[in-house]
């Protein structure tokens, strides 16, 4: 079932998108996942069908459209590449660059925005330290203003698509402790004593590298600050909004396709003399699922159109990642079960998806934290 | 330059055919761009712009349909590629058969005096393979089927068609106005040639995608509503369906252990040698 907000419009994007991710991810995602990684050319590949620039304004080499028509296409990804890993992987610019394209001059823009919409270049986004990431406010990794450059000392982790970002959209501390302190540099793959110190082994999202970077010394040219300097706390929880409903609209597009691969399994095993879909528990757990899932895919949907419309609402977003998450981990976890054993060997896609579906309730912001943000929103 | 491309919209050939009282089922599918139609607006865009630079001076791709209202998406999408306008003939798909399509399209091309018209060698539903054909004998022109490649002459007065057969490739010049109808290899990355694009230019294999830009701006294209009417046609199909019916199951494979058991079988049980 399409998002209640989707029109003609979203039916051709899905079309088109659907066509990208069926020759150029399916036959290869697989693979992907177990290598822990995607061929670079894929990016560029990206770019050439139009799926990079989605939801980015057309006079920065984006194809326009907003963040309805960033989950309608990510979803079909999911659904027809079948490698979760895969598009995290090549979506990472969508974290990373927004907080240029609405505070960045318009000369860092064409440096950092246009190129990686068109593939030749790959953005990450790095605000989580090795010392805490729910608690931005207390970040470390500190910036020292040296005439016309920052100096970067420090260490950032977890960091999506990090081993191979030219693009680091970093937030630093210029300068006093708390919110007020914090500012975002744009560090370029190649500054002297900037590296990536590891490649991370994880529990799922294997196909979409997972980095640790290093900052030592690193100069950063003041040109490269986005935004006022200390003023970035601000930018990077606008930014949130939008990065949890896009993980909400991973949600539910990983668990819809769980739940379909469950119902195939299901019409096609037989137990006892009959489809397992003849026994009337295994037909009451799809039904649970799809219940479920149409529950998150309405709030998501819901609060996809108030932020599109420029609605300010980051506890309905929480609320929204939160149900989404719950309901994922929920869904995957019932498919892997209706499958029985072979849902927990690798050449199964919903062992896969059992594991990708671990990180939502982690990346973007823990549950605890989405818990945190609603509740100062309701006044408790 | 004008290129016409016909287009029909059919059942998606990936999804599984289902019967129900003698005809194809088609409540619950979902209809795309007949493959071998999307190739022939790939090759009437590549035929006019220069596709290294991304530009197109001049020219014209109309895309006509002759079907239901819903079959506008599928037009649309044509358009989303780059075509500039499009017509569509009200009909329902049952009520018209080939002869009635050619019909209508030899009005249309009477009125838009189309330099080129490009189609799709057969469209998937049927497989007839016979509208181009008709096509071009109804109006006396010149025609090339089965396109794998296609060069536009320097001065735009003609065609050059390879046809893949079984020898090899054979070349067909074709004066314009002309017909062509195109196969699969059509869009592949150098099949396409019109002295504006740089020999070397590799286009990506396939028709191109739309864009989101591409999509947004379809909307605001022209899309004529027109009726059999308009073009002096009624519908008398000539050929009607009587029945539609699957081919019997196939019986499961065997599996056997070795060479002898498996020539064994096939002298006694399969009777093939
Ligand atoms: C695969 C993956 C990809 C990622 N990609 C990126 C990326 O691209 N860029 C980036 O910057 N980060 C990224 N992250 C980091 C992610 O955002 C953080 O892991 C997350 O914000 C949690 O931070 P933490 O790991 O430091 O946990 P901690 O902050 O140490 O939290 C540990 C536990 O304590 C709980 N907790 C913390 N504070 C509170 C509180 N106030 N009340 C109640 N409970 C609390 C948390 O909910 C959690 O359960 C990624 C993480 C993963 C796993």
């Amino acid at each position: 079932m399409p998002y209640l907000f989707e029109t003609e419009e979203h039916v051709a994007l899905r079309a088109q998108a659907r066509r990208f991710a069926e020759r150029e991810i399916a036959p290869h995602g697989a693979t992907w996942e177990e290598d822990e990684e995607f061929p670079a050319a894929l990016y560029k590949a990206a770019a050439d069908a139009g799926m990079a620039g989605i939801g980015y304004p057309e006079a920065l080499g984006g194809t326009g459209g907003d963040l309805t028509h960033v989950l309608a296409s990510a979803e079909e990804m999911i659904l027809r590449g079948r490698s979760v890993g895969t598009v995290v992987g090549l979506g990472s610019h969508f974290i990373a660059l927004p907080m240029i394209v609405r505070f960045g001059t318009p000369e860092q823009q064409a440096r950092f925005v246009t190129p990686c919409l068109a593939g030749d270049k790959i953005a990450a986004l790095a605000v989580t330290e090795p010392g805490g990431g729910s608690d931005v406010a207390g970040l470390t990794t500190r910036a020292v203003r040296d005439g016309d450059h920052y100096v970067v000392d420090g260490a950032k982790t977890f960091i999506t698509s990090g081993c191979r970002a030219d693009v680091v959209v970093a937030a630093v501390r210029t300068g006093g402790p708390g919110h007020g302190g914090v500012s975002i540099l744009v560090i370029e793959k190649g500054t002297p004593g900037f590296a990536v110190s590891k490649k991370l082994k994880k529990t799922g999202w294997w196909a979409s590298d997972t980095a640790e970077l290093s900052f030592e010394g690193c100069r950063v040219p003041v040109a490269n600050r986005i935004g006022s300097e200390h003023g970035a706390f601000a930018m990077i929880m606008a930014n949130f909004a939008h990065e949890r409903l896009a993980l909400a609209g991973q949600c539910v597009a990983i668990a819809e396709l769980a739940y379909r691969e469950a119902i195939a399994y299901s019409r096609e095993r037989h137990a006892f003399g009959k489809a397992l879909t003849g026994f009337q528990v295994t037909r009451h757990k799809l039904a649970d699922m799809a219940s479920r899932l149409a529950a998150a895919r309405a709030l998501t949907g819901e609060c996809t159109i108030r932020v599109a419309r420029g609605e300010m609402v980051p506890a309905l977003c929480a609320m929204a990642k939160n149900v989404a998450t719950d309901m994922c981990s929920f869904v995957v976890d019932q498919a892997v079960q209706l499958h029985g054993g072979m849902g927990y060997m690798r050449e199964t896609l919903v062992e896969r998806l059992y594991r990708d579906a671990r990180l939502y309730p982690i990346g973007g912001g823990t549950r605890e934290i989405m818990n945190e943000i609603i509740s100062k929103a309701e006044g408790y | 330059m004008k290129i016409l491309v016909p287009l029909k919209r059919v059942p998606d050939p990936e999804l599984k055919t289902k019967i129900k009282d003698g005809a194809i089922d088609l409540s619950g599918a979902s209809w795309v761009v007949n493959p071998f139609d999307e190739y022939a607006v790939e090759t009437a865009l590549r035929l006019l712009e220069n596709g290294d630079a991304g530009t197109r001076e001049g020219g014209e791709v109309v895309v006509v349909t002759i079907g239901p209202s819903e079959a506008a998406q599928q037009v649309r999408s044509a358009l989303a590629m780059g075509a500039d306008r499009a017509i569509r003939v009200d009909a329902e798909d049952k009520a018209i058969d080939a002869l009635t399509v050619v019909a209508v399209l030899q009005a249309i091309v009477a009125e838009e005096k189309p330099d080129l018209i490009l189609m799709g060698k057969q469209a998937v539903d049927g497989d007839a393979n016979q509208v181009g054909q008709m096509l071009a004998g109804k109006l006396g022109l010149p025609q090339a089927t089965f396109a794998a490649s296609i060069e536009l002459a320097e001065d735009k007065a003609s065609v050059l068609v390879g046809r893949e057969v079984d020898a090899g490739v054979e070349y067909k010049r074709i004066p314009l106005p002309g017909l062509v109808t195109v196969d699969l290899r059509i869009v592949s990355p150098t099949a396409v040639k019109n002295h504006v694009t740089p020999d070397a230019f590799a286009y990506g294999d396939g028709p191109r995608y739309a864009s989101l830009k591409g999509i947004m701006a379809a909307k605001k294209k022209p899309l004529a509503d027109k009726t059999l009417a308009d073009y002096g046609v009624t519908a008398s199909p000539v050929i009607a369906e009587k029945g539609v019916e699957l081919p019997p199951a196939r019986p499961p494979g065997q599996k056997v252990d070795d060479i002898p058991t498996l020539v064994q079988k096939l002298v006694e049980e399969a009777k093939a040698l």
